[in-house]
């Protein structure tokens, strides 16, 4: 029932400027988890608070579970929303945190203890609940906000990068959790985040925005497979695809499927490579070359491998990309096009 | 701190630097330096004058007198015989409360209102401040020229209003409870901005998401107001309040301007009481002795001020 639909929702913060949202068309499914993904400026936040009725529409319509909600209050819209600091009352312990939100829907007050005992349990941090906010770490914060999101049961959960101020080693911990935690409660979730890896290994789509336009809407796989357009194809990928112009055509090539001419079987596109760095990082080795000779002379590539312990700088090396692994985009509109023979010499 | 080696001539023999042109010295130096003018004028206009309220109160000095006697605790003994005291003291406490509680509820709603961008909010902002920026005596004249017994606006007003026939109309500085009124209200006008602008200062150091986040929640404006704002800017307002109760339980300008202390009595406050006892009737140790009792106040007030500045500071 609780899914969220926008209609050419539409932002505009000057008049005269560029919005910051434009036209976006979205539908989530029951209880999916959907990831805004895009750089600072994207317009992803802006979509997210119109969305919980922080910010009005200059445009457009918003309905939740079937209803246009664009005239109500967030309190009205029955979602809750994890804000990137958290956003906790510094002033009231955490129990109080986490009831603040019955207390202020009116429910029974006989079954606040009850209820905020059983968020806090599902988020494991039932010893905390005499504590004030500013006695917890960064990631029982974070638990707490969720908590505090969690208890009056809502319809949507909005998350605005909830883990981007944990530490790197937590914020996988925290992910994870976050997954879990998904799965248990079963509520449709929007979330926003600039991190790829976080939005390919929770989301089950990705939206990906820029400059307040959506670029793809799609599962993990789809947007890292066959990437809708150039900005796509380089925003989710580290390092990013490598991409040529040829002819009317924008080629495109990850650096995973660059590879030693011997691991490239036919039918593959040759490139003769002078090898100007290798970055050793554990798992794998990335190399930066330049293209010698033909067509591409002096284009510079980025190659991933498992090793690269037999490349030397400054010398010559044949590598080969096979053709399935190649994405056409047209070069006008640098959108995603059907594969296409091209000369390559 | 890097230790650094003396310095040394060329044929290695430490070389004699002046006492003041050492580096720990010269920072010595400078620091007397700054520091003098503050402690000169702390001295000079406070310090010498409250040790000589002081010594004048066990006196029976006068204005004018070229001698003076110890008396004891005769003045003490005499000023809390005297019911202008008694009746000063309370007015003293009725003044302070009544007007600190009007600008603390006065100044939550105006920082409240002035918080968020609007057309003209520079504007307003202005206006806000204006009875502070504006000399006391000139906004306590205009005051008075308002509240007048015959030119009063109010009056006219009102008059014109057909509440009132003419020359019936109240007496705003004339009849006790109304010009104790009227010396509050306009104390309140006075320190309004003050206070506002505090309150600001708090009211926008709270982090955007917060209240965003109790919207979220479910929480309507008296909520957010009452639960979340209020409670956060506690230690900002308990400033405020201090800072209040000292401007007003040492102020007399507006008494002095608007009734000077009558009529009988009924506006009087200590600072005033002082003033025209020791000033202006010449009982300069009487007059000492009524501004001391103010002093005991101020230390509690001073303490209690001062350790809510530091809890604020460690929370």
């Amino acid at each position: 029932m609780a899914v969220v639909e926008t209609r050419k929702l539409t932002k505009v913060f000057k008049e005269g400027e560029l919005g910051a949202v434009n036209d976006v068309n979205l539908e989530t499914r029951e209880g999916e988890f959907l990831v805004f993904l895009g750089p600072s400026g994207s317009g992803k936040t802006t979509l997210l608070r119109m969305i919980a009725g922080l910010e009005v529409p200059t445009a457009g319509e918003i309905r939740i579970g079937g209803k246009v909600v664009n005239h109500l209050t967030p309190r009205e819209r029955g979602i809750a929303m994890v804000f990137q600091s958290y956003a906790l009352y510094p002033h009231l312990s955490v129990y109080n945190n986490i009831a603040f939100p019955l207390k202020a829907q009116k429910v029974p007050k006989q079954t606040h203890r009850q209820k905020v005992e059983w968020a806090a349990g599902l988020l494991g941090i039932g010893h905390l609940l005499n504590r004030k906010p500013r006695e917890l770490s960064g990631g029982e914060r974070q638990r707490v906000a969720l908590a505090r999101a969690i208890v009056r049961e809502p319809s949507v959960f909005l998350l605005d990068e909830p883990l981007s101020n944990l530490d790197a080693k937590l914020r996988a911990s925290a992910r994870e959790e976050l997954e879990s935690f998904h799965k248990r409660v079963g509520t449709t979730t929007v979330y926003v985040t600039h991190d790829q890896i976080e939005a390919m290994a929770m989301g089950d789509r990705v939206m990906v925005l820029h400059k307040g336009y959506v670029r793809q809407l799609g599962t993990p796989r789809e947007v890292y497979d066959t990437p809708a357009d150039t900005f796509v194809a380089t925003f989710l990928g580290s390092p990013p695809m490598n991409l040529m112009e040829n002819g009317d055509y924008v080629v495109g090539f990850r650096p995973e499927h660059l590879l030693p001419i011997e691991l490239a079987p036919n039918p593959a596109i040759k490139f003769r490579l002078k090898v100007k760095n290798t970055e050793y990082l554990g798992a794998e080795w990335i190399l930066y070359g330049t293209v010698v000779g033909g067509k591409f002379e002096g284009k510079e590539v980025i190659s991933r491998l498992g090793s690269a312990a037999s490349f030397e700088a400054d010398q010559m090396y044949d590598f080969g990309v096979r053709e399935p692994d190649l994405h056409f985009f047209e070069r006008q509109s640098e959108k995603r096009t059907q594969p296409k023979v091209l000369a390559w010499q | 701190m890097a230790v650094t080696p003396p310095p040394q001539d060329h044929d290695g023999t430490a070389v004699k630097v002046p006492w003041h042109r050492t580096p720990e010295n010269r920072a010595v130096l400078l620091g007397i330096g700054m520091f003098t003018p503050a402690v000169l004028f702390i001295v000079a206009l406070i310090g010498v004058p409250f040790i000589m309220a002081f010594v004048y109160a066990f006196t029976d000095v006068k204005v004018g007198s070229i001698e003076s006697h110890f008396v004891g605790l005769e003045n003490f003994r005499s000023i809390l015989q005297s019911p202008s005291f008694k009746k000063a003291l309370g007015n003293s406490f009725i003044f302070t409360i009544i007007s600190q509680v009007l600008v603390i509820v006065g100044s939550t709603i105006l920082s409240t209102a002035l918080k968020d961008r609007f057309r003209g909010r520079g504007f307003v902002r202005f206006l806000v401040l204006l009875p502070w920026v504006a000399p006391i005596s000139l906004g306590a004249i205009g005051w008075k020229w308002i509240l007048d017994s015959l030119y009063s606006v109010i009056n006219w007003v009102l008059v014109a209003l057909h509440f009132y026939k003419p020359y019936s109309a109240p007496m705003w500085l004339g009849e006790p409870h109304l010009a104790m009124a009227s010396v509050i209200l306009v104390h309140t006008w006075r320190l309004l901005p003050f206070s506002t602008v505090i309150m600001l200062a708090g009211l926008t150091a709270i982090p955007k998401d917060i209240p965003e986040a109790a919207e979220v929640d479910g929480a309507g404006f008296w909520r957010t107001l009452f639960q979340i704002t209020i409670p956060m800017m506690l230690p900002i307002i308990m400033v405020a309040v201090l800072f209040g109760i000292i401007f007003t339980f040492t102020d007399m300008t507006v008494v002095y301007v608007l009734t000077a202390g009558g009529p009988y009595d009924s506006t009087q406050v200590l600072p005033s009481l002082a003033f025209f006892t020791g000033i202006l009737a010449g009982d300069l140790s009487q007059g000492a002795a009524i501004s001391l009792f103010l002093v005991p106040i101020m230390v509690a007030v001073t303490y209690v001020m001062l350790r809510l500045a530091y809890k604020s500071e460690v929370a």
